[in-house]
């Protein structure tokens, strides 16, 4: 196998992580207002949701717990919130994958929806009952709301480049 | 589910490692709990360590953030060019009216430096500053913030004021080694005195989250605030200095709020006063 084959496999494989990085340093394109209100998609929570639920391997804890400090230097959050934010996520897709044998995308996006709002809750109660930070209800809400519609759509483009990563996967196997 | 059922499946998923998990989930969420704890220690090495932590992130945020970047600008210069035509023309007639506000306002600032003179005030406010381009916009449901490319080594300190052109934009919160944290008037966290004219009317400015209009706080309840007044920062706190235009009175169902002159989402580059 040439050396360019072997290079693009070992970038595949950590393709996920690559997503996960952009999409955590490169926050604030995801945000718009409508009628007033902020609309803030967060990716990150979609990313990790679905890769620890459909293939853990890939997507190793500490780099998820790095992602998280990132995020909270980029959003002034005090370090360490979004890590346990992250892991939250992982925490739940690891139970649903101890307890459901067939995944299906319905599945999937009512227990996305669950999980957010467990996480947003976490977010809630530690930025304002531990650090008396002020955040508003409506846009947390409002912003879950918007992530949870647009799971499907993000689901499928991964699931597209899951399944390139796969191919490539396999074909550096059978050689 | 049974209780052993949820036991086991509790340990399999805090504790379990797969072949290429170097960490279990429990140790992770135990670490991210200590450095949450940490937040609490503002000062010694643990601040100085977060603050080179902060400045390599949003170095490297700033490079990864820059393809994104560039397709906003592209889009923004493509809108400016489809409406440069109507500019012009609204340019035209505000020159007139601009060189006459000029030497209005050269004559004011000479007599007012007079007057200053007699009365032996002296300027307390930062008067130098840095032109300092804007390394992230970072705007979520909690926080309107810029990081800019200047941090403490420059001399830039806590509550120094940010103008974007001649208008007040916010005041500095973090300040770590090249890097600093400017939160923006509309930020909900942001308080700053304001005098309204005409009439002298003192108040707070109060960030409402939304970047278009402020809310005005403690204002005396018999005032003659009207729409049109134009909001000044009032230099009460002694950092910032008095009389930077922030923005103009709208009422809304008889409420006066303040609308901004900058629009924040199109700042690239900030003045940031600082202290010789």
């Amino acid at each position: 196998m040439s050396i360019i084959n072997k290079t693009y496999s070992s970038f595949l494989t950590i393709f996920p992580i690559i997503i996960l990085f952009i999409s955590v340093l490169s926050n604030s394109i995801y945000n718009f207002t409508y009628d007033e209100n902020y609309l803030s998609f967060n990716i990150s929570y979609i990313i990790i949701f679905f890769w620890t639920l459909k293939r853990p391997k890939y997507f190793g804890y500490g780099f998820i717990f790095l992602a998280g400090i990132l995020n909270d230097v980029i959003q002034n959050n005090p370090l360490g919130i979004s890590s346990i934010e992250y892991l939250s996520i992982c925490v739940l897709t690891g139970f649903v994958r101890t307890r459901i044998i067939l995944q299906n995308l319905i599945y999937d996006w009512i227990f996305f929806l669950i999980s957010i709002l467990i996480v947003g809750s976490i977010n809630y109660i530690i930025l304002v009952y531990v650090f008396n930070i002020p955040i508003v209800y409506k846009s947390l809400i409002l912003g879950l709301f918007a992530t949870f519609l647009i799971y499907p759509i993000i689901a499928k483009i991964l699931s597209w480049i899951d399944n390139i990563v796969q191919v490539s996967i396999n074909d550096k196997k059978s050689k | 589910m049974g209780r052993d059922d949820f036991v086991i499946s509790a340990r399999s998923v805090f504790l379990n490692k797969s072949n290429r998990q170097k960490f279990s989930l429990l140790t992770l969420v135990l670490i991210s709990i200590l450095i949450l704890c940490l937040e609490y220690f503002k000062a010694g090495p643990v601040n100085q360590i977060r603050m080179i932590t902060k400045d390599i992130i949003i170095k490297s945020s700033y490079v990864v953030s820059v393809p994104f970047k560039s397709i906003s600008k592209t889009y923004s210069l493509l809108t400016d060019h489809f409406n440069m035509y109507d500019e012009y023309e609204k340019l035209k007639l505000s020159e007139i009216k601009n060189k006459n506000l000029i030497l209005e306002n050269n004559f004011f600032k000479q007599e007012n430096q007079r007057l200053k003179k007699l009365i032996d005030e002296k300027n307390l406010y930062y008067e130098e500053f840095y032109v300092t381009k804007v390394l992230l916009d970072q705007r979520s449901p909690y926080l309107r913030s810029l990081l800019i490319n200047k941090g403490f080594k420059h001399g830039i300190k806590l509550g120094a004021a940010v103008r974007s052109n001649s208008y007040f934009i916010g005041k500095v919160v973090d300040s770590n080694y090249l890097t600093s944290r400017i939160l923006l008037i509309s930020d909900l966290n942001s308080k700053i005195p304001i005098i309204i004219e005409p009439g002298s009317v003192s108040a707070i400015l109060s960030g409402t989250g939304n970047n278009e209009f402020g809310e005005i706080e403690y204002l005396p309840e018999k005032n003659n605030v009207e729409e049109g007044g134009i909001v000044y920062t009032s230099g009460s706190d002694g950092v910032i200095s008095s009389g930077i235009p922030i923005g103009k009175i709208v009422l809304d169902n008889n409420q006066p709020k303040v609308d901004y002159f900058t629009d924040f989402t199109q700042i690239n580059f900030v003045k940031v006063y600082y202290k010789k």
